[in-house]
């Protein structure tokens, strides 16, 4: 899709997930053992022949920096376009906060790039997709903008953009975090529109006073654009909560999820990292987990996403849980319904236990 | 090595590692004096008189070696071998040919046997060397694979297991390349798995190595009857009632 950029807002609300992004923002956060969040709709840009991405970065933004690097594990590392940063660049006159400003601020990097189209999304949804089908929509719809959307059932539809359309796919309506109690379209985050009619959207909201992107830039000016949504009916797990974090990472031990989601032919990229295989021990005695590379298994793992680097010492029961890089459970733990963040220590014959729909977080290098 | 090298103003020094007698004729032999000066080089000896073997590993002196391989390239009866022609030369010259004694993990996999116990040596409790050490990774290419899944029925023990893996069967004592799959039910025992074989259900893989992409079929025994390592090749089919092979 050489006509479409891409462009990825990580400026993302996480007031309900705030145990884990004390020190980084959504979109790395890290998934499925392998992964960060990020990784999910970067690769499916490069999958489908996007070579020109910007990321507006959020104010924390090394983690992005450190994960993404030259953009070379995505091929996007170009003499000719490829991976740019967009830093948010703080002015001491600014009177809002929101993500409209760094828009505002990037302007010269959508005016400077040459593709007809703009594909936009943010870093906090899972999914596999290829975006040729969207652009085909837009193009036979003639919209102005079109949104993406999934249908969820109830329980995953809290925290997020709800959208009603007519029967020939044009939006109605956009809600934002309505208290919805059947299931609904839920949008993903993703707008695909000419690259002129997104600059002159940017400034228009921002120079009335506009800070929100979706509130100030697509819901303020419904009218005045034809605004249609396309259905993703693919897997799609919105992160924006500790609980739907909990849940699509439990998710991924389904085998058919894993199918849909890392096929062979749309792989999903992610920073390289050379880890041995895992090693597993004599007693060791793993079921129903994803094991990353570099762990070694001494104990009894359950149900449950170990990263990379995890060392589950003898004795050590870990159940319903998800351990993150370079863990060490030592010799006797027991560890059940909880998420521990990187680095964490879990001394000797302690015992953690968190309810099935309420983990308990262990916060980056904790010693317990 | 190389500090070696500059201590004992050598010109060139070659790693050399203690073997087992009974396996020294395989190797390239170097006879030593008492402070490590090679003075005899043996390749492939039928009655080796050291079992100091050569690991392959050199150092040189640039301009040394230069001199060596140029004169050596317009030797028309050479076979241009760093063994049978160019070591030897030196030593003939008396060019100062040292050897440094390694004493770590050292295995040359260049038959079945070695290159079978040397996966197997990887999966003692403490392993011959360290896999896992931060400050000396070992690189390669990785495979763009999710984590492995270890499913429910599955039992792995004493094993190693890499990314993108789905096992569902018994592993014991293996070692299991990426995107292997091991289905319900089969059983891996002693054996090496290579990247993205399939051991299908209820088959029985024992001492064995599965080249890539093999199929395995579901009730397939790959056993020999005397011990010795079975070798399936790369893209072949184990079938399942007899246990003959069909090339795929």
């Amino acid at each position: 899709m050489k006509t479409v950029m891409g462009m990825m807002n990580l400026q993302e609300n996480d007031a309900l997930i705030k145990e884990m992004t004390a020190r980084r923002p959504l979109a790395t956060i890290p998934f499925a053992g392998r992964y960060r969040l990020i990784d999910f709709g970067l690769s499916s840009m490069v999958n489908s022949g996007i070579e020109n991405v910007g990321i507006l970065l959020p104010a924390k933004s090394r983690s992005v920096l450190d994960h993404l690097r030259s953009g070379k594990d995505w091929d996007l590392a170009r003499r000719h376009d490829g991976l740019f940063y967009l830093p948010d660049i703080k002015a001491d006159n600014d009177a809002y906060d929101g993500d409209l400003k760094n828009f505002y601020r990037h302007l010269d990097f959508l005016q400077h790039s040459t593709q007809q189209y703009v594909l936009l999304m943010g870093g906090q949804v899972i999914y596999n997709m290829a975006f040729e089908k969207v652009l085909r929509f837009h193009q036979n719809t003639g919209a102005d903008i079109t949104m993406v959307y999934s249908l969820q059932p109830e329980e995953n539809v809290a925290g997020g953009t709800v959208i009603e359309t007519s029967e020939n796919g044009m939006v109605t309506d956009i809600a934002k975090q309505p208290v919805v109690y059947e299931d609904a379209k839920v949008f993903m985050g993703i707008y695909l529109m000419e690259r002129k009619v997104l600059i002159d959207l940017i400034k228009r909201a921002y120079e009335r006073g506009g800070s929100d992107f979706l509130i100030d830039g697509i819901m303020r000016f419904q009218d005045k654009y034809s605004i249609y949504g396309f259905c993703h009916d693919g897997y799609v797990a919105h992160i924006n909560s500790v609980g739907s974090y909990y849940r699509a990472s439990m998710d991924m031990l389904q085998p058919h999820i894993r199918q849909e989601l890392f096929t062979a032919e749309q792989r999903v990229y992610t920073k390289t990292k050379d880890e041995p295989p895992v090693q597993y021990k004599k007693n060791a005695a793993a079921k129903n987990s994803l094991i990353a590379n570099g762990c070694v298994i001494e104990g009894s793992v359950e149900n449950s996403i170990l990263f990379r680097g995890v060392k589950i010492g003898k004795g050590v029961k870990v159940k319903n849980s998800i351990i993150m890089q370079k863990c060490d459970l030592q010799q006797d733990a027991l560890v059940e319904n909880v998420i521990c963040d990187k680095n964490v220590v879990i001394t000797q014959g302690k015992w953690l236990k968190g309810a099935s729909n309420y983990p308990l977080i262990v916060e980056k290098d904790v010693v317990i | 090595m190389i500090e070696a090298h500059k201590q004992t103003k050598a010109e060139v020094t070659i790693g050399v590692i203690e073997v087992p007698w009974e396996e020294a004729s395989r190797f390239g032999i170097m006879n030593t004096d008492e402070v490590g000066r090679i003075v005899e080089f043996e390749e492939k000896p039928a009655k080796p008189k050291s079992n100091l073997a050569s690991m392959g590993i050199y150092v040189f002196n640039w301009r040394l070696l230069k001199r060596y391989l140029e004169d050596d390239a317009r030797d028309i009866v050479s076979s241009h071998d760093f063994g049978k022609n160019i070591i030897p030369k030196m030593l003939q010259s008396e060019v100062k040919l040292f050897s440094y004694a390694f004493e770590g993990y050292w295995k040359d996999v260049g038959t079945i046997e070695s290159l079978w116990q040397a996966n197997m040596d990887l999966l003692q409790e403490e392993p011959p060397f360290a896999m896992n050490d931060p400050s000396w990774r070992i690189y390669s290419v990785g495979a763009d694979l999710p984590p492995h899944y270890i499913a429910a029925g599955a039992t792995v023990k004493s094993s190693l297991v890499s990314e993108g893996s789905e096992i569902h069967g018994t592993v014991e004592n293996s070692v299991i390349f990426p995107g292997v799959k091991i289905g319900k039910g089969a059983r891996v025992v002693n054996s090496v798995v290579m990247p993205f074989a399939e051991i299908g259900e209820g088959a029985c893989v024992d001492k064995a190595i599965v080249l890539q992409n093999c199929e395995v079929m579901p009730g397939a025994k790959v056993v020999s009857g005397d011990g010795s390592i079975v070798v399936v090749p790369e893209g072949e089919i184990f079938l399942a009632q007899t246990g003959d092979k069909q090339v795929g």
